[in-house]
Order: structure tokens, then C-alpha cells, then sequence
């Protein structure tokens, strides 16, 4: 991209942002998980929500419901089912709306089709899921973090998605604000990846004064599908000719389905405009990581997050020098931050309520990071990740890189 | 651990209400006297029976791991629910159980109280054991002020339901009150 362009858009950028006030009385509040998320849609400014309801995400869309009806301008439909659902929420994106659906595995399952398509049209939405114990119907009503790689890669193609993932029902709401934000400013699907965990958690929670909210731009002089990296995007019913479409477009959305050169930028436009901006998306937390060579550094999110924090103080209270990285955006991945701190850590654990999904990507930049795992539908705690720190302090050698090794 | 933790664990079966007994009592400690609280639950997905459990931790300090660790207080509804967490209520932890529901106990010093059958005899309704086990466990260990515990029940109740749970909540507290060792 010429640099003119690329300033004019920075400049354009920033005049999206405006900040209002939140609307629930600011202060502390005593909520629970999925009812946070639901409040904060509501600051971000949903103003659509479709869902069918499903355990552990229910909440979030009764909670809605409720307070839907009493609020001006914002529409709320039970769907026949999960389909029907993202399907709602893509029409009324296009439509002008900030748009929502929450689910769990299943749902999600049968959502991915219409997200590749969210993808491809590039159509913001946020989609919440409540992970459950899966696969399949699995266990219900128990927690798990098995829907990382799904989130990341189940619609089909090459694609960069957005997926953020909450360990506190302030971050429930916190994040759910940013994913609406993040969808607008980058016109791509949102995922939150919660889990039963914190979506059935309640604690002490604040909503702040003011919510930031990024205003979708429109410019209907420009074309929606190119030339900008992140194109505007005009509403259905306000004058602009659109033509939207998931086969392979051009910038002003004519099907070129024959053509390499359309197909490639595309797909490469539809990656960078979320990989060249990926400080601003990534967010990551750094508790008890101040020492330049840790003796134990922990990588979670999610609930696991919670688990981990509270080992770290155990571990710190025995003298171990340990931290806690962690991840609020899981993807795009945060290599850096993780690499940064895994190189200077002796010992590297990913806590997860699954088989090692994220491990696998901490590998990839940490190669002797190990795993510890948990999938009988219960959540991992924190004395038992303490233990496994203890067994990983005392085994010599059998997962650490050689010249780590020599270092020591 | 993480600062001063009260944890206190409710168990039962699915059907007892100890689920929205937990969420009463946290909103007692987190809403009305503006304490930092975590509140969460394990059970299953039937409407009525299940080992059902959940737990309130109340702290002085911001809470990172937000459930039970090493109980203070175990209030067990039924045999299952008091053999399944037993192993998690502390040595020194206090140990409730629904008389006419579980027939052994692991402790001799269990408070052992015929929950069902008191609210029965206080409102002719066995569902409301769950606000006479909430009444208990306040009378019990104070972990709230009873002005606290009774703005949450009525804040929870289903409207024309209030003044029979805090009937029951009261015949709870008042059996704390005579028995208290």
C-alpha cells in the first residue's frame, strides 16, 4: 500500500473512535460471567441479537432478552437453530447493526460455514462461545477450552480470524466490548471464547464510566471489497449499490471466479488487513514476570488463567521464582510476548482443559514449553498446577532444550 | 493462600436449591456488605437429582483463584454430597448435614440438623430447606449479618414468595442460635 493511503487511513481511523457514556450506572456490580458478556454488548451498542439457547451460554441471551425490551431501537429473535442464527446476525450486520449470537460447541459447530462466509464478505460480527466438554453433546453443564483450534481454523479456506478469550466476568465484559470494536474497525467476525468456567462464574466486576466505541465507516464513494485495507462499509437501505457475495469478488463485490490475480488478493488482503495490526489487537498480561530469567513461567487463559495465577502465589510463596503470561487474545497468536518470556523462563507450562491445543502454538516459538492437561469435564486447580511445577522443577533434562541446559 | 479466604462449600442433589443458596449468600457478602466474593457450581443436567455442589470464597484480597481450595464450611443436603466433599472441608472446617437426609457422618462434631424437616414445620414446604440451611450456616459462623442474608433472600425470591423464605431463613437462624456450641 503507497504511504499516502496508508496515512489517510490512520487519519480516518482515529476519527471512528468516540467514547460514550456506559449505560449501566458505573461502579461496582456483582455479576455473573455470561451476564457480563451480555452486558457489555450492550455499552459496545448491540443493537441485534439471534440465538437458540444452549448450556453454558444461555444466560447470556435470557440476559439480553431481558434487557432488550427495555431499550430503545434494538431487536432481539430466537431462531429455529444455530444456522438460522449467524445467518440473522450476518443479514443484520449488512443491515447496520451491531450484531450478536452466543452458543457453545455444538452450536458453534454449526455455525463455521457462515463464519468463513462473514469471513470472505467481510461482515463484523461477534459470536460468543461458552465452551463446553465435547466433542459432540459431551457433557453440558461441564467446562473445557476444546474449541481453541475450532475457533481458529474450523470454516474452511485461509483466513485470519479474531479470537478472544476472557478469565474474569470483568474481562467477560471488558472483551465483549473490544470484540465488538475489533469487528467493526477490522470488518471481520469476532470470536469470545469464554468457557463454563468463567461464564458461570459471578464475582465483583466495575463498569467504568465511559465505553470506547469504534463507529463503522460507511464512505459508500469508495469500493467496499478493496483498494483499503480495511474497506468502508455502507448499510443496506442508505443509498449505496452493493453487491455482496461469497464466491471470489472484486473491490466493488463482481464475482471473478476464474481470476488468480482477484483470488490472491483476496485471500492475502483478507489476512493482512489482521496481521499487520496485531499490536493492536493482541493483548496479553504479564503477573509476576519482573525477573529476567524465571525459574517457572505458566501460559494460560481463560479460566486455567485463574488456576495459574493462584499456583504462581503458591509457588512464589516457596520461594520459586514464578510468573503468569497470559493470553487475552488467543489469535492472532502472540508469539512475540510468549517467545520474549518463554526464552527466559527455565521451565515452561501450559496449563489448558484440553489434549494441548495451545501448547502446540506455545511449541512452536517456546520448543520446551510442556503441557499440563485436564479433560474430564472439571476444572484444573490451583494446587494441582503447583504440583505439576514442582514435578517439572524436579525433573532434570527429559523436556528442556539442551543449551538450556548448559545455561544452567 | 490469597489473603484472608473464607470458603465455604454447599452440596447436594440437584432439585435442593443449593445452587441459589450459594448465589443468595454471595449476594448477602458481595452486594450488600461489599465484600470481594466468587461464586460457582458443578452439577449436572437433569432438573432433579445429580450430585450438585457449589461454592462462595470471600476474601479480604482480590480473588485469583476463585474456588473452593480447602473448605471452612461444608453444608452437605444428602449422603452422596456429604461423602463426595468431605475430603475437601478443612480439619478444623465446620461440617453441617441435613439430619433426615444423610445417615452417616465423618465426623463426630458434625452438626448434624434435621433440615428438611424444619421447613417442613416452618413453612409446610420441604423445597424452602435450602433458605433454612442458608439460615443455619449464617447462625452458625456469622460469615454475613443476618440483615445482609435477609435483603438477599428477598431480593431472590419470586415476588409473593418473600415472606415464606424469610420464614424459613429465620427458623434456621434460630435453630443456630439454640444449638450454637
Amino acid at each position: 500500500m503507497d504511504q499516502a493511503l496508508k496515512e489517510q487511513e490512520g487519519l480516518l481511523e482515529r476519527r471512528q473512535w468516540t467514547k460514550v457514556p456506559s449505560l449501566l450506572r458505573p461502579g461496582r456490580y456483582f455479576m455473573q460471567g455470561d451476564e457480563a458478556c451480555a452486558e457489555g454488548a450492550i455499552a459496545a451498542g448491540c443493537n441485534y441479537y439471534a440465538g437458540y439457547p444452549i448450556t453454558p451460554a444461555s444466560e447470556i441471551m435470557e440476559h439480553i432478552c431481558r434487557r432488550f425490551a427495555q431499550l430503545p431501537g434494538r431487536v432481539f429473535i430466537q431462531m429455529e437453530d444455530e444456522i438460522g442464527s449467524i445467518a440473522s446476525v450476518l443479514g443484520a450486520s449488512w443491515a447496520g447493526a451491531r450484531a450478536m449470537t452466543a452458543t457453545s460447541g455444538p452450536g458453534f459447530s454449526l455455525m463455521l460455514e457462515n463464519i468463513g462466509y462473514a469471513i470472505i464478505t467481510e461482515t463484523p460480527c461477534v459470536v460468543v462461545d461458552v465452551q463446553r466438554a465435547g466433542p459432540g453433546t459431551g457433557q453440558a453443564t461441564r467446562p473445557a477450552q476444546g474449541d481453541v483450534m475450532q475457533a481458529r481454523w474450523g470454516a474452511h479456506g485461509d483466513y485470519e480470524i479474531i479470537v478472544l478469550s476472557p478469565w474474569s466476568v470483568q474481562e467477560a465484559y471488558d472483551e465483549a466490548i473490544r470484540a465488538f470494536n475489533l469487528a467493526d474497525r477490522f470488518r471481520v467476525p469476532v470470536i469470545l471464547l469464554m468457557d463454563e468456567g468463567v461464564g458461570h462464574l459471578r464475582e465483583n466486576m466495575a463498569v467504568p464510566a465511559e465505553t470506547p466505541i469504534y463507529q463503522r465507516w460507511k464512505d459508500p464513494s469508495r469500493p467496499p471489497f478493496g483498494e483499503a485495507e480495511v474497506p468502508p462499509m455502507p448499510a443496506f437501505g442508505e443509498g449505496a449499490k452493493l453487491l455482496v457475495t461469497g464466491s471470489t469478488h472484486d473491490a466493488w463485490g463482481y464475482r471473478r471466479t476464474s481470476s488468480p490475480q482477484a483470488q490472491q488478493q483476496l485471500v492475502e488482503r483478507l489476512a493482512n488487513k489482521i496481521l499487520n495490526h496485531r499490536e493492536e489487537i493482541q493483548r496479553t498480561h504479564r503477573h509476576y514476570c519482573d525477573e529476567s530469567n524465571l525459574d517457572v513461567l505458566l501460559v494460560a487463559y481463560g479460566f486455567t488463567a485463574r488456576s495459574a495465577l493462584g499456583a504462581v502465589r503458591l509457588a512464589r510463596e516457596a520461594g520459586i521464582r514464578a510468573g503468569l503470561l497470559r493470553l487475552t487474545t488467543l489469535w492472532p497468536f502472540p508469539e512475540d510476548a510468549v517467545r520474549e518470556l518463554g526464552a527466559q523462563a527455565y521451565r515452561v507450562i501450559v496449563p489448558e482443559m484440553n489434549r494441548g491445543q495451545m501448547l502446540r502454538e506455545v511449541q512452536r516459538v517456546v520448543p520446551h514449553a510442556i503441557g499440563y492437561h485436564r479433560t474430564d469435564g472439571e476444572v484444573i486447580t490451583a494446587p494441582e498446577i503447583w504440583a505439576a511445577m514442582q514435578r517439572a522443577l524436579r525433573s532434570d533434562k527429559k523436556h528442556v532444550l539442551e543449551g538450556k541446559e548448559q545455561e544452567r | 493462600m490469597m489473603g484472608k479466604r473464607y470458603e465455604i462449600q454447599l452440596a447436594g442433589e440437584g432439585g435442593q436449591g443449593v445452587v441459589l443458596a450459594a448465589v443468595i449468600l454471595a449476594e448477602a457478602a458481595a452486594v450488600q456488605e461489599g465484600k470481594n466474593v466468587a461464586q460457582s457450581a458443578s452439577y449436572g443436567p437433569e432438573a432433579r437429582g445429580g450430585l450438585t455442589e457449589s461454592e462462595v470464597v470471600i476474601s479480604d484480597e482480590e480473588i485469583d483463584y476463585p474456588r473452593v481450595v480447602a473448605a471452612d464450611v461444608l453444608l452437605a443436603m444428602s449422603q452422596k454430597a456429604c461423602d463426595a466433599y468431605f475430603p475437601f472441608l478443612k480439619e478444623n472446617g465446620l461440617l453441617i448435614v441435613d439430619s433426615v437426609q444423610v445417615e452417616r457422618t465423618p465426623r463426630a462434631d458434625a452438626y448434624r440438623v434435621p433440615i428438611t424437616q424444619i421447613a417442613e414445620e416452618a413453612t409446610g414446604k420441604a423445597v424452602t430447606a435450602n433458605m433454612v440451611a442458608l439460615g443455619l450456616l449464617v447462625g452458625l459462623t456469622g460469615v454475613v449479618s443476618i440483615p445482609a442474608i435477609e435483603a438477599a433472600v428477598v431480593a431472590r425470591s419470586p415476588k409473593g414468595t418473600e415472606a415464606l423464605n424469610v420464614k424459613a431463613l429465620h427458623a434456621g437462624l434460630e435453630w443456630a442460635r439454640e444449638n450454637r456450641r
